[in-house]
């Protein structure tokens, strides 16, 4: 009876918890330069060896190796990192006032910042960007002003959401990036039907979307992966997988016997997993899908196997779900530190020439909170009008919200 | 009926080279009531397309075509099938343009079949419009008729925000007064079967009174409309029978201006009746008419269980469950 065979129940359970060291071999690594670089007419079937395997530029001597190099501009790097630290900095900022009182609530992208720098630099300013809530990186390459930014985490009088808005849901239609909704994966689907219109139209921009690897569980995953399918679509799918969704691991959004990478051929969707926190890599597979979408063949789905430094947001404590120091383990290293050594490596930058600009990047942050503030923050006046409560509901206010309004202003007196 | 919506379509695919026209066998098809037949003949597949079974595809695709500029308009295939697509419609659709402070906004027309009779059970019959009344940032329509269906469809593509688009499909050939034992009549004997060619619209929110009264006001909507005239009139009672056309935003004062008139009042739908959209019409009704009525407000629905398929006739609110109604309100007071 012992040997019998019987139904089981599998519960994943993450390599660490607190107190314990993890092992990270479950990311079957590959070294820089291990992938080749095929053609981008490649058929979608085709790519499961890129879906499965990882894409990597910058090797551990911080150099660029093997056909994924990009080839990039020294110039075009330094901008890239000045991109990154200005996002970790506006981050670490935002943060702190956050825990000051001044904000309700934030979301940092620490450790994920090549993702969206890397990529919103690789992509054509008329592409159409569909993001998360944590590709805060994608409005520092567009240059959306800091203070716009800050005076939506305030809602104050500047606020771009009018009020509306959880803190970090922006959006910016001349800058063609989609409002962030706050509900998980919707995007997806919704940044396939653009590039539908796109071609539709007989333009070639393209469209790119973002959701976490925890929230490709939803079925507007499925939905988009089919319809990006059926239509050939020229989007570009990406699934950052930053190993955490709030304190469950990425092995409950199915990735521990597949690559989230994998599921893109099984739909008939090129498939590529990349190291995300190289920037050189990054970059590549993102010129490499653009370029494949631009030529008619189709859509991508993109892997960023990156990790999430922060806590998802600053409402839960990560110290309670996952060893304290995890971070520091994290076998494919900081986003930021990695392209920094790269470009010593190159002699186009210096630890100083760093320290520099992160003091001038923190200086930038500090006078545009200063300017921000001046149109108020939640707590403290100006505020914005409650009528505007009543607005943009429909194109044109109806009746029963103009008497609502009424209400109100009695209410106020 | 579905003559008159596909010359609404036909007609704004013809003028507008945003719109397009996507859901389930709606394509080569035409689809399953016919409603989309020949548009992808005549404006290709590019304009009218055939989609994955995906309500929430259909729903995210239509709102990123219409943030690029198109006017997309979907079929879900019954409104028994438009839940798949619902967190698309109510998170998304309806809270674009409001979450965006107006940067962004997705007009698209969500087209889809509702209400019983034509033994569908309970997963082609129901009739949701509360469930999408209750969204702010959406617009529902009902039409009851063809003339109203194709100027109501026009002008719900010209709207720049989504319109859920409801449509009674056992009036889609012809009008019926809740006897399923009489002949099927069709539209050409009926006064708004007529159907001009070409462009008209019928505004969005505002309410018709289809026949004139003293006795009581009827407030009904899709089928609805057919049967409360059919059991006012089997009981002789000069009733005011007003289509309220658009459920959201609703046309408050066309309804209360005619309740403070007759003093009595009578809302008839489909749907089942707990929480169903009566139960809106009938506070909005109190509220501004109670010092008026003479009577109180009588609610006639569908009972509030699934539609079954072998009871269908006993759980639709026929004339019988109206007449009844009426009767009540008229010896009250």
């Amino acid at each position: 009876m012992a040997n019998r065979l019987r139904t089981r129940l599998h519960v994943p359970h993450p390599p660490a918890r607190p107190g314990d060291r993890t092992d990270f071999s479950y990311l079957k690594l590959q070294p820089a330069g291990a992938q080749p670089r095929p053609d981008v007419k490649l058929p979608a079937q085709a790519t499961l060896p890129l879906a499965s395997g990882l894409v990597r530029v910058l090797d551990d001597e911080h150099r660029a190796v093997g056909a994924w190099d990009p080839h990039v501009e020294p110039e075009v790097l330094q901008a890239g990192l000045r991109h990154m630290l200005l996002t970790r900095i506006f981050d670490e900022r935002m943060q702190r006032t956050q825990r000051q009182g001044r904000i309700s609530f934030y979301m940092r992208s620490y450790g994920e910042e090549a993702v969206s720098v890397a990529q919103a630099m690789a992509l054509r300013p008329g592409d159409m960007l569909f993001p998360s809530y944590r590709n805060q990186g994608l409005y520092m390459v567009r240059g959306r002003p800091l203070v716009d930014l800050m005076c939506q985490l305030l809602s104050n009088t500047r606020d771009m959401c009018k009020g509306r808005q959880l803190p970090v849901m922006y959006h910016w239609r001349q800058g063609k990036i989609f409002s962030i909704s706050g509900n998980l994966a919707t995007q997806f689907p919704q940044a396939v039907g653009w590039a539908m219109a796109a071609a539709i139209k007989g333009e070639d921009h393209v469209a790119a979307t973002w959701i976490g690897e925890g929230s490709s569980a939803e079925g507007d995953f499925h939905a988009g992966m089919v319809f990006a399918e059926v239509y050939q679509a020229p989007v570009l799918l990406n699934i950052v997988n930053n190993q955490w969704a709030i304190s469950t691991f990425q092995g409950f959004a199915g990735g521990e016997r597949s690559t989230f990478a994998a599921r893109g051929p099984g739909y008939g969707v090129a498939g590529i997993r990349v190291d995300g926190n190289d920037f050189l890599a990054v970059h590549a597979v993102t010129q490499w899908a653009a370029e494949r979408a631009r030529k008619g063949g189709g859509p991508t789905l993109i892997e960023h196997v990156t990790y999430r430094a922060a806590a998802h947001s600053t409402s839960d404590d990560p110290s309670r779900y996952r060893p304290k120091d995890e971070y520091e383990h994290w076998p494919l290293g900081d986003p930021v530190e990695r392209l920094k050594l790269h470009l010593i490596a190159l002699g186009e930058w210096s630890q100083e020439r760093h320290r520099k600009l992160a003091g001038e990047l923190e200086e930038e942050v500090a006078a545009a909170w200063r300017e921000a503030t001046k149109y108020g923050t939640l707590n403290e006046g100006p505020r914005l009008d409650p009528d505007l409560m009543f607005e943009d509901v429909l194109k044109d206010m109806p009746e029963h919200l103009a008497r609502q309004r009424e209400q109100l202003r009695a209410e106020r007196g | 009926m579905i003559q008159a919506l596909n010359s609404a379509m036909d007609v704004m695919l013809e003028r507008d080279p945003g719109v397009v026209v996507l859901g389930e066998d709606v394509g080569y098809f035409g689809g399953v009531f016919r409603t989309t037949d020949g548009l992808q003949r005549k404006y290709g597949e590019h304009r009218v397309l055939d989609t994955p079974i995906s309500e929430l595809g259909i729903v995210a695709a239509s709102i990123g075509m219409a943030v690029n500029g198109l006017r997309p308009v979907a079929e879900i295939q019954f409104a028994d099938y438009i839940y798949p697509g619902y967190d698309q419609i109510v998170s998304e659709l309806a809270r674009l343009r409001y979450r965006s402070a107006g940067e962004f906004y997705a007009p698209v027309t969500i087209r889809t079949p509702c209400g019983g009779g034509i033994r569908g059970g309970q997963t082609h019959s129901q009739s949701p419009e509360a469930i999408f009344a209750h969204v702010c940032g959406v617009k529902v329509v009902m039409p009851s008729n063809p003339y109203d269906a194709k100027g109501l469809l026009i002008a719900a593509i010209e709207d720049d925000d989504p319109v859920i688009f409801l449509e009674p499909k056992r009036l889609y050939n012809g009008p019926f007064d809740g006897d399923p034992g009489k002949p099927a009549v069709p539209w050409s004997a009926h006064p708004r079967g007529e159907v001009p060619e070409g462009h008209y619209t019928v505004p969005i929110s505002k309410a018709q009174i289809v026949r004139a009264g003293k006795d009581i006001t009827i407030i009904a909507y899709g089928t609805m409309v057919h049967v409360a005239e059919a059991a006012a009139q089997s009981l002789g009672l000069d009733a005011e029978v007003i289509d309220v056309r658009t459920i959201s935003p609703l046309d408050s004062e066309t309804l209360c201006e005619s309740v403070r008139r007759t003093g009595r009042c009578l809302i008839v739908h489909e749907a089942t009746r707990f929480g169903g959209f009566g139960a809106e019409i009938a506070a909005t009704v109190q509220e501004q008419c109670f010092w008026q009525l003479q009577a109180p407000i009588g609610r006639v629905g569908g009972w509030d269980t699934p539609y079954p398929h072998a009871f269908e006739w006993e759980y639709f609110p026929g004339q019988k469950r109206v007449a009844m109604a009426l009767e009540a309100i008229m010896s009250a007071g």
